[in-house]
C-alpha cells in the first residue's frame, strides 16, 4: 500500500503516447498530412505549460489565474532576442526560463501573502499588468505580433516541422520526467502536505512560504520554456499569448485533465486541443460544443479525466 | 488645467464607476453568500445588451427595449441558476472556474450564432440626443447624466433593500455567516435564486446603458468582468458598500488616468512615445491600485466576514 502522496508514473500509457508521438510525423508524411505534425507539437508544448500550472495548482494548491504571464514572457524573450539578432536557442531558451523564474519570484513574493480568491485575483492582476506593459511597448511591435525570421538555431535544421517536433518531444519528455521526479521527492510531499493543511505544516516548523515560492518559481520557469517553444513553433509572438483568457484556457486544461494527477496537464492539453481541431473542422460554432462538453465534464467528473483513468492514486 | 475638461472627466469617471457598481453588486453577493466564483457574470451583461438592441429595434422604443431586456436577462439568470449553478454550490472554486469559463464560451458562441459577428449599435433615446449646458460654456451629454442618475438611484434603492427589508436582512446574514444563516432556518437556496435574478437584472441595466454608449459585441463581457472582479476584491468580497466604493475608485482611476495621463506624459516625453505608453499605463494603474489595497488590507476595504 503506497501513500496517496505518491504518484506512480503511468509507464504503459506514457510509452504508448511516446510511441504515438514518435511515429506520427512519419504517418502524417506518408499520407501527405504534414499539417498534423504542427498540431501534435503544439499539444506537447501545451502539455508542458499545463503541467507546470498543475504543479502549483494541483500539487501546491495555489490557484493562479495568471499563468499566461510566464508562458507569454518566454515567447516574448525569444521574439525580442531574435529581433535583436540573437538567433541561438542555446542562449534564448535558458534565458527565457530565467526571465520566467524571475518574474514568478517577484509575483510570488507579493501574491503568496494572500489566500483563496484573493490569490486568484492578484495573480490575474499581475498578469494583466504584464499584458498591458507589452501592448504599450511600441518598440516591441505593440498590438502587432512579432514575426520571427526563423526558428532558433541549435545546430539542427529546425525549419523542418518533423525535426522540430522531435526536438520538442525530447525536451518536453525530459521536463515532464523532472516534474514527475519533483512531485515524488521529499519536496513534492511537503508541498502536497502544505496543500492539505498549511497551518499544521507551519506549526511543525516547515518554512511554508519558502516551499510555495520555490514551487511557484519552478512552475514559472517551465511555463516560460513552453512559451519559448511555442514562439518557435508558430514563428510569431502576439499579445494574445498574455491575455487572461490564455490563463483561463491553461486552467481549463488542468482542471479538465485532473488537477493533482501527474498526467492531468498532459491529458487536459491533448483533450482540449484535439477537441478544438475536430470540432472546428465540422462547424464554425465549435466553441459552443466545446463549452458544452467542458460543462458536462465538470458536472459529471469532478476530478477530471485523469481520475477515471487512474483510480488507484487519488489526488 | 481646463476646469471644463476636469469636470467632464470626473463625470465620466462617476458614470463608469456607477455602471461597474451594477455589475459588481450582483457578483459580490453571489460570491459572498454562495461562495461561487462566477466568470460568466459578464456574459449576462452581454446578453442584456444584445436583448436591448433586439427589443429596441423590434418595439421602436429604447424604454420598451430596456424593460424587456431586464426581464429577459433576469429570466436567463433564473434558468442558469436552476440548470447549472445549483450543482456548483458545494464544489471547489476550481470546478466553478471551469464550469463558468465553459459558460462564457457557450454564451459568446450563441450570441455569434444569433446576432452574427458584427457589432450592433444601440441608439440612445431621442430625449437625450442633445447635450445639456451645466455651466456657462460647458455642455455635457444628457444621456450620461441620465446614467449617473440611474446608477445613484439603484445604489440608493439597494441600500434601502439591504438595510431596511427582511430580504436584505437574510442577504446580510448569508453574506456574513452562511452556515449560521442556514442553521437558523433560512431557505438560502431560494434567497440565492432571487439574488441571481436580481444580479442578472442589474447586468441587463448596465449592459443596455453602456451598450448605447459603446458597441454591442461578442466578448464585451470579459474585459468588464475583470474590472468588476477588481472592484469586489478592492471593496471586500460580499460587501455592497465595498462594491460601491471600489467601483467608484476603479471608475475614477480608470477614466482619469486614460484622459489625464497622455497629456501629462506628453509634457515629459516625445508625443509618439507618450501615445503608446499612455493608454497601457492607464490600464495598469487599476491593477496597481488593487495590489496596493491588498498589500495593506488583504481582505479588501470593507470585509463582509469578520
Amino acid at each position: 500500500m503506497t501513500s496517496h502522496l505518491h504518484h506512480p508514473l503511468p509507464a504503459l500509457r506514457m510509452a504508448l503516447l511516446l510511441a504515438l508521438m514518435l511515429l506520427l510525423p512519419l504517418v502524417a508524411q506518408a499520407f501527405g498530412q504534414e499539417y498534423y505534425i504542427g498540431v501534435v507539437s503544439r499539444m506537447l508544448i501545451f502539455a508542458l505549460a499545463a503541467s507546470s500550472l498543475n504543479l502549483i495548482l494541483g500539487f501546491g494548491g495555489m490557484v493562479s489565474l495568471g499563468h499566461a504571464a510566464y508562458f507569454g514572457a518566454g515567447a516574448y524573450t525569444v521574439g525580442i532576442l531574435m529581433q535583436n539578432g540573437v538567433l541561438s536557442g542555446w542562449l534564448s531558451w535558458p534565458l527565457a526560463m530565467l526571465v520566467g523564474a524571475l518574474l514568478a519570484c517577484l509575483v510570488g513574493l507579493i501574491s503568496l501573502r494572500t489566500k483563496g480568491v484573493y490569490f486568484i485575483m492578484i495573480t490575474l492582476a499581475f498578469a494583466q499588468m504584464i499584458y498591458y506593459i507589452v501592448i504599450g511597448l511600441e518598440v516591441k511591435g505593440g498590438d502587432e505580433s512579432i514575426r520571427l525570421p526563423q526558428r532558433s538555431s541549435i545546430g539542427l535544421n529546425l525549419s523542418s516541422d518533423t525535426t522540430f517536433h522531435y526536438v520538442v518531444l525530447v525536451l518536453v519528455s525530459i521536463f515532464l520526467l523532472l516534474i514527475h521526479r519533483l512531485i515524488n521527492s521529499r519536496f513534492g510531499r511537503v508541498l502536497q502536505a502544505i496543500r492539505e493543511n498549511e497551518t499544521r505544516m507551519e506549526a511543525i516548523g516547515y518554512p511554508v512560504l519558502r516551499y510555495k515560492l520555490v514551487c511557484f518559481v519552478i512552475a514559472g520557469a517551465l511555463a516560460s520554456f513552453a512559451g519559448a517553444l511555442l514562439a518557435n513553433q508558430n514563428q510569431f509572438v502576439s499579445p494574445g499569448l498574455l491575455h487572461w483568457t490564455q490563463s483561463g484556457s491553461l486552467l481549463v486544461m488542468v482542471i479538465l485533465g485532473g488537477a493533482g494527477y501527474f498526467s492531468g496537464g498532459i491529458i487536459g492539453a491533448i483533450a482540449v486541443l484535439m477537441l478544438e481541431e475536430i470540432l472546428s473542422a465540422y462547424t464554425i460554432h465549435w466553441q459552443l460544443i466545446l463549452g458544452a462538453i467542458l460543462l458536462g465534464v465538470v458536472l459529471l467528473l469532478p476530478n477530471g479525466l485523469a481520475s477515471c483513468l487512474q483510480r488507484g492514486s487519488k489526488a | 488645467m481646463d476646469l471644463a475638461f476636469a469636470i467632464e472627466n470626473l463625470l465620466n469617471g462617476l458614470q463608469f464607476g456607477l455602471m461597474l457598481f451594477l455589475l459588481a453588486a450582483g457578483l459580490t453577493l453571489v460570491f459572498g453568500i454562495m461562495d461561487v466564483v462566477n466568470l460568466a457574470h459578464g456574459s449576462l451583461y452581454m446578453a442584456g445588451a444584445y436583448f436591448a438592441a433586439t427589443f429596441t429595434s423590434l418595439c421602436g422604443s429604447f424604454w420598451a427595449g430596456l424593460l424587456l431586456s431586464v426581464a429577459a436577462t433576469a429570466a436567463v439568470g433564473v434558468l442558469l441558476e436552476m440548470a447549472v449553478f445549483r450543482r456548483l454550490y458545494q464544489r471547489s472554486h476550481l470546478s466553478q472556474l471551469l464550469a463558468t469559463f465553459a459558460l462564457i464560451l457557450i454564451f459568446n458562441e450563441l450570441a455569434r450564432m444569433i446576432w452574427g459577428a458584427q457589432a450592433l449599435t444601440l441608439n440612445t433615446p431621442p430625449v437625450f440626443s442633445r447635450p445639456v449646458e451645466l455651466l456657462p460654456g460647458f455642455s455635457y451629454s444628457s444621456f450620461r447624466l441620465f446614467i449617473i442618475g440611474t446608477g445613484l438611484a439603484v445604489a440608493a434603492l439597494m441600500y434601502l433593500i439591504v438595510v431596511k427589508t427582511r430580504l436584505g436582512m437574510l442577504v446580510r446574514a448569508g453574506a456574513s455567516d452562511r452556515e449560521m444563516a442556514i442553521t437558523m432556518g433560512i431557505d438560502i437556496a431560494r434567497v440565492f435564486t432571487l439574488l441571481f435574478a436580481f444580479g442578472a437584472a442589474l447586468c441587463a441595466l448596465a449592459g443596455t446603458l453602456l451598450g448605447a454608449i459603446l458597441e454591442v459585441q461578442v466578448g464585451m463581457g470579459e474585459s468588464i468582468l475583470i474590472l468588476a472582479f477588481v472592484v469586489i476584491v478592492i471593496g471586500g468580497v460580499g460587501s455592497i458598500r465595498g462594491a460601491l466604493v471600489g467601483a467608484l475608485l476603479v471608475g475614477m482611476v480608470d477614466t482619469l488616468s486614460r484622459s489625464l495621463l497622455p497629456a501629462a506624459l506628453r509634457a515629459i516625453m516625445a508625443p509618439e512615445a507618450a501615445a503608446g505608453v499612455g493608454p497601457s499605463l492607464a490600464s495598469i494603474l487599476i491593477y496597481v491600485l488593487m495590489a496596493a489595497v491588498l498589500f495593506f488590507k488583504p481582505r479588501g476595504l470593507f470585509p463582509a466576514r469578520g
